[in-house]
């Protein structure tokens, strides 16, 4: 019974976080991860997870830094080999969670990318390469294309500047580039590394509109990994939390709770809720408000 | 049978002190300057400023003055148009245009000058036999120089090297450290053109530094073994070329290689070794959790 | 006269190596202009020099063995460029190992060379190799050059897709199905035979040259890799054109007599050219700055006058 639950989660907190909505069934799921461990030399970067998302569902990633959110979602993109478990894939037209990365439609949206200003590409072809890019041969102007292309660069709020030259945009504004790049396929799964992280707070709100938007309305599942799960809690679904290596997935009020984060950092944390925002305090140091975020085990 | 791995002459010969000499001079400045070569990524311009000096002893011959003024001449000047030309992120582009300037220019004294063929060549690919006294001394002290610099701006150096932007919020000028390094390039080009020649300068500067930094944790200890590398590369290369009369050049790159491909070869394997050994560990540890759990 | 005489001398086309100057120097300009785009793209300029350079040393191997030059060029070509491949991997890496396949391929040609000129006491061999001569060309190359200039673009034009997502964003190409390795292993082929083909005919020197200055002239003008190429192969032709006809026309001038290189008239062309590009956008990307004053926009705009 334990292992068909889509809600096992990591070790420690099995019993911790109960399952969330009865309604969640197998035929929902869109991935299905189940006994993921990496590990890097030594270290063990990811130990054992199990996860698994539904349709149109929007989750965000959470941890502190090095706890192997990143290692987490390349994993699922298929950019680093599990050392063991499995990552399972519905088609992008539904079914179980059965096929391969291949025939699953993902979006990735990198953590960031290192571009010469000089580049002879304007933001908008870069936006086209992830409508055809992956196909051999020359592209010849295309009315499909170019309306898709706009579309998403509208979605983005990124129109004015679709002609600029990529690497003289500012960083948010190449964040927003790379999530059009992203959607412009169509991806059934959207994975997101931290699209929050060099926008200013406007367009971070804007951003997480937008990841809002595709997943409840178009149905896309979403995976986002974000430093501070405030701006993401009027819109998300799950949460997933990680701590060195281990990961809790449940409802923000499910997961964010004392005793199941004591589980994951291995000493007490509080959890304080103040004008609807969320923070994680520290206990075992000094719980002042400035160091309230993510404290290591010593 | 011994006489041939230890020939008559070969510390004996005036001309084989001088080439000692300058070679062991020419391994340390060479060694000191590819440390930061290698930190920097730079292998072009390491490559680009020697071998577009070559333009300048070219033209120097031509006009009748001495080969190490335009070595040192067209060296500084290629690396003015480096640092000039180059902005951060299209430091190739600059070196190869400046690059292929020089040498068209140099093809052009070559051609105008009707130079003769063995002095090119020597130029190219070094002529350990050809050095004088005169070209120690002057070796020898370049080196000292250029030495001396790096001691005194090592640690600058360093940090601008590693991150520019850091060293630029410290209040280090990117553009002097910059120009520096590339001056630091062109002087150990200088020094070593007329030993290993135009083409194989270089390969001093790369080769041993890029050994010694793959095996080195500590910048530090990757300077000195990148000058063990090199004075033990120079000895064996110049051993060997008096042995067979082949061109020292040939034997200094060839140890590049083999030092960079073994050190290469060892980490890969012994990385995959423990990979292989770490995970296993790791699976134990996360069954005995589960059993535990 | 005067004037025009320089850049209409008499007799320049009914001069058969004049004719074969220009048809190979074009075929060689154009495709160099295409992959040097992506060359610049993807920072690998130092690969597409070093590429040359050991064409050197297939030329000199093909000597001593016997065979024809051109499989000399792409032998070695082709073994420094998958050697590159194979072990530059990350950014720092690549340039490393760059260097060294390169110093050890030009330490070969140094043996080579010598065993050459101690085996058949010919000694100007070397410097014909290195810097090679558009006018010594035998016309029988002609086939040969056409031939490989088509067959890389058809590559390119193949793989160019796939190949500019991954030279952008390498990662999320990855995730969409495309192997960077792959495709980068692929334009290695058509870099490798763009660069062998133009060392054979034009020398090391000018390869270089046609490679790096047109595409780095055209990115800097455009803001699409089609139209960098398209502008880039402009560039090139035009710069060959003129060098041949500099060089025909220097026979006449003082104080030789007797010809000066190309390959000072084409890379001088090349340096002059970037440099007035150069100085033109610097100058518009600061006034672009000034537009939009803050005080952080001065600070950069303050550093970037420092270079
Ligand atoms: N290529 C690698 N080789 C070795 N260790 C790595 C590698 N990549 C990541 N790690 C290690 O794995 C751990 C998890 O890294 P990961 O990038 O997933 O963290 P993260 O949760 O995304 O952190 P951040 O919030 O800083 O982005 C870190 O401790 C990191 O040091
Ligand atoms: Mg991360």
């Amino acid at each position: 019974m334990r292992r068909e639950d889509p809600e096992i989660k990591g070790r420690p907190v099995t019993q911790g976080a109960a399952p969330v909505t009865a309604t969640a069934t197998q035929d929902e799921a869109v991935l299905q991860i189940s006994d993921l461990s990496v590990t890097y030399g030594a270290r063990v970067v990811l130990d054992q997870i199990n996860l698994s998302i539904r349709r149109g569902e929007l989750v965000g990633i959470i941890g502190p830094n090095g706890a192997g959110k990143s290692t987490l979602l390349r994993a699922i993109a298929g950019l680093l080999r599990p050392d063991r478990g499995t990552i399972r894939f519905a088609r992008a037209h539904g079914g179980t969670p059965r096929a391969s990365r291949a025939q699953a439609q993902l979006g990735y949206v990198p953590q960031r990318i290192e571009m010469d200003p000089d580049v002879p590409l304007r933001a908008c072809d870069v936006v086209g390469l992830g409508f055809d890019g992956h196909r051999f041969g020359l592209s010849w102007p295309n009315a499909l294309k170019r309306q898709a292309v706009d579309r998403a660069l509208a979605l983005v709020e990124a129109s004015e500047f679709g002609q600029s030259l990529v690497g003289r945009l500012s960083g948010g504004q190449l964040q927003r580039i790379l999530i059009a790049q992203a959607l412009v396929s169509e991806p059934s799964i959207l994975l997101l590394d931290e699209p929050l992280s060099s926008l200013d707070l406007r367009s971070a709100d804007a951003v997480v509109s937008i990841v809002d938007r595709v997943a409840h309305q178009s149905g896309v599942s979403v995976l986002l990994v974000t430093h501070d799960m405030n701006p993401l809690l009027r819109a998300m679904d799950r949460i997933i939390y990680v701590v060195n290596g281990r990961a809790v997935i449940g409802s923000v009020d499910e997961v964010v709770r004392p005793e199941v984060l004591k589980s994951l950092y291995g000493y007490d944390v509080d959890v304080v809720r103040v004008r609807g925002r969320i923070l994680v305090v520290g206990d075992e140091e000094y719980g002042d408000e400035a160091n309230r975020f993510h404290h290591h085990a010593p | 049978m011994w006489h041939l791995l230890w020939p008559s002459g070969l510390l004996s010969f005036s001309f084989m002190q001088n080439a000692w000499m300058a070679g062991s001079a020419v391994a340390v400045v060479s060694a000191v300057v590819g440390f930061f070569v290698v930190l920097r990524g730079a292998s072009f311009v390491a490559h680009a400023v020697p071998r577009g000096s070559f333009a300048g002893a070219a033209g120097a011959v031509l006009m009748g003055q001495s080969s190490l003024l335009g070595l040192g001449l067209f060296a500084l000047l290629s690396s003015l148009g480096i640092a000039l030309l180059g902005r951060r992120r299209r430091g190739a582009v600059a070196t190869a245009l400046v690059l292929v300037a020089a040498l068209g220019l140099g093809d052009l004294f070559l051609s105008i000058g009707n130079v003769y063929a063995p002095e090119v060549f020597a130029l190219l690919f070094g002529q350990v036999v050809g050095i004088s006294r005169a070209d120690v001394y002057f070796v020898g002290s370049l080196a000292l120089a250029v030495v001396l610099v790096v001691a005194w701006l090592y640690r600058p150096l360093l940090m601008h090297s590693v991150s520019a932007e850091v060293a630029e919020v410290r209040g280090l000028r990117p553009v002097l450290l910059d120009g520096i390094f590339l001056l630091l390039v062109a002087a150990a080009a200088t020094a070593t053109v007329p030993v290993v020649g135009a083409l194989l300068a270089f390969s001093l500067m790369v080769g041993p530094a890029a050994a010694a930094s793959l095996l080195a944790k500590r910048p530090s200890t990757a300077v000195f073994l990148s000058i063990a590398l090199a004075l033990v590369s120079v000895w064996i290369s110049l051993w060997l070329a008096y042995i067979t009369s082949w061109p020292i050049g040939f034997y200094v790159s060839a140890w590049s290689l083999v030092a960079y491909l073994a050190v290469r070869l060892g980490q890969a394997s012994r990385r995959g070794r423990t990979t292989l050994a770490q995970s296993d560990g790791a699976l134990k540890t996360t069954t005995r959790g589960n059993f535990s759990g | 006269m005067g004037f025009w005489h320089v850049l209409w001398p008499t007799g320049l086309f009914s001069n058969a190596a004049v004719v074969t100057a220009f048809r190979i120097g074009s075929a060689v300009a154009v495709v160099n202009a295409v992959v040097g785009v992506f060359v610049v793209i993807r920072g690998q300029a130092f690969s597409g020099h070093a590429l040359g350079d050991v064409g050197a040393t297939g030329a000199a191997g093909a000597y001593l063995a016997g065979i024809t030059a051109l499989w000399g060029f792409l032998a070695a070509g082709f073994s420094s460029g998958m050697a590159i491949e194979s072990l530059g991997h990350r950014v720092r890496e690549r340039d490393v190992a760059t260097g060294v396949v390169l110093a050890f391929m030009l330490g070969l040609s140094a043996l080579f060379l010598y065993l050459i000129s101690a085996l058949t006491e010919t000694s100007g061999a070397p410097i014909a190799i290195l810097f090679g001569s558009l006018f010594t060309v035998a016309p029988g190359m002609t086939g040969y050059v056409l031939g490989l200039s088509l067959s890389a673009l058809l590559l390119l034009g193949i793989i160019f897709r796939p190949l500019l997502f991954s030279s952008v964003t390498p990662d999320v190409a990855r995730v969409r199905g495309v192997s960077p390795r792959l495709v980068g292993l692929l334009f290695m082929v058509s870099l490798v035979v763009a660069v062998e083909e133009s060392a054979l005919v034009v020398g090391a020197l000018l390869s270089t040259a046609l490679l790096i200055g047109p595409a780095a002239i055209a990115t800097k003008l455009s803001r699409q890799p089609l139209t960098s190429m398209a502008l880039a192969m402009a560039i090139g032709v035009f710069t060959t054109w003129l060098g041949i006809i500099l060089a025909y026309d220097s026979f006449l001038w003082p104080p030789l007599n007797r010809g000066w290189p190309i390959s000072f008239f084409i890379t001088s062309l090349m340096l002059l050219s970037y440099l007035t590009v150069q100085i033109a956008s610097g100058r518009q990307r600061r006034s672009n700055a000034a537009t939009a004053l803050t005080d952080f926009g001065n600070l950069s705009t303050e550093r970037e006058a420092w270079w």
